[in-house]
């Protein structure tokens, strides 16, 4: 029994320093910006028949973190993306100001639809361990 | 030496004007030529850009019995021009209907005479119409009620075309007046 304490004890203080931290050390970025691509060929490959998902089809930005998109075209093509057309190898750069759910068409998309989810920025010491948690889950799922 | 300082002063003022404030529309860049209309005026007139050359344009799509997304696009613009006052007379708004069949110069002149008598409609035939919604990527769609009418779903992002006929930006649907003044100020500096 004091055998275990003397293991968990050293366990629960990390655990405690690590949401500390996370729940109270302010987040940096390095960037506002979320870049996302359309690769040179895109056009082609779908026309051909071949199934190309370049962006999720949900995107999810935090106020005062990531709350810019960039949005590149490197195909040969115009692309409409979001909610603009883009001729190639141009760039859209579209800021956001407030938290909600916008919808876009997007031909970038087999469904044709792109949603773009805007969060709050994280303030509150539990909704910043939130956004690190997913933000090193997404990091190891990519 | 006076002459020098003042010019000097113009330069940096010039620097920060260029490279200050951001807009809270989405920007392209490089920005290109804006893709040219070939449509009639709501005003009688041919409608082109270049007819606005030397004025900053605001472009959207639309249709003259949309009862949410025009009126409210066209009450902000309509609000933002007057928030402007003098400045107001280097912003032309245009607005080109995506309902040919049902929307002729007559019926956009008396749909956008009730927002702001300076808004000029662009109508022409389905195919001039969809030429100008593919060079600007805009996308409707016909809706059927039971009764037979018709609502069209339809993109409603507001382009802003520079004094010098450059696509610069985009606005997406619902901001507020205050962006588009503040945008359109930063705009018709130059």
């Amino acid at each position: 029994m004091r055998r275990a304490w003397h293991i968990s004890l050293p366990l629960l203080v990390a655990l405690l320093v690590a949401l500390s931290w996370a729940g109270f050390a302010p987040i940096r970025v390095s960037s506002h910006e979320e870049l996302f691509e359309i690769p040179r060929g895109t056009y082609a490959r779908r026309a051909a028949g071949n199934p190309v998902e370049i962006l999720p089809s949900r995107l999810r930005l935090t106020l005062g973190l990531n709350d810019v998109l960039l949005l590149r075209n490197r195909d040969d093509v115009p692309q409409v993306f979001g909610p603009t057309i883009m001729m190639p190898g141009q760039e859209f750069r579209l800021p956001f100001e407030q938290a909600a759910s916008y919808q876009f068409a997007c031909t970038a998309h087999a469904s044709g639809q792109m949603t773009i989810v805007v969060e709050p920025e994280p303030v509150m010491p539990w909704s910043r361990i939130h956004w690190r948690a997913r933000q090193w889950w997404e990091k190891r799922s990519r | 030496m006076i002459r020098r300082f003042a010019l000097l002063l113009l330069l940096v003022g010039a620097a920060f004007a260029n490279t200050g404030e951001a807009l809270k529309a989405g920007v392209l860049s490089p920005s290109l030529a804006a893709p040219e209309l070939a449509l009639h005026g709501s005003d009688g007139k041919p409608l082109n850009l270049a007819r606005f050359r030397g004025k900053v344009v605001l472009l959207a799509f639309g249709f003259s019995n949309c009862s949410e997304v025009c009126p409210i696009t066209l009450a902000t613009l309509a609000g933002a021009r007057r928030k402007l006052a003098s400045a107001a007379a280097g912003v032309q708004v245009v607005y080109v209907t995506v309902d040919p069949e049902r929307d002729d110069a007559a019926q956009m002149r008396k749909f956008l005479g009730s927002f702001d008598a300076t808004f000029v409609g662009g109508v022409g035939t389905r195919a001039e119409i969809d030429a100008a919604q593919k060079s600007y990527g805009i996308s409707s769609k016909k809706n059927i009620n039971a009764d037979g009418s018709y609502t069209i779903g339809h993109s409603s992002s507001i382009y802003m075309i520079d004094r010098a006929g450059r696509l610069r930006a985009v606005m997406p649907y619902g901001h507020s007046v205050d962006d588009f003044v503040h945008d359109l100020t930063i705009l018709l500096r130059g």
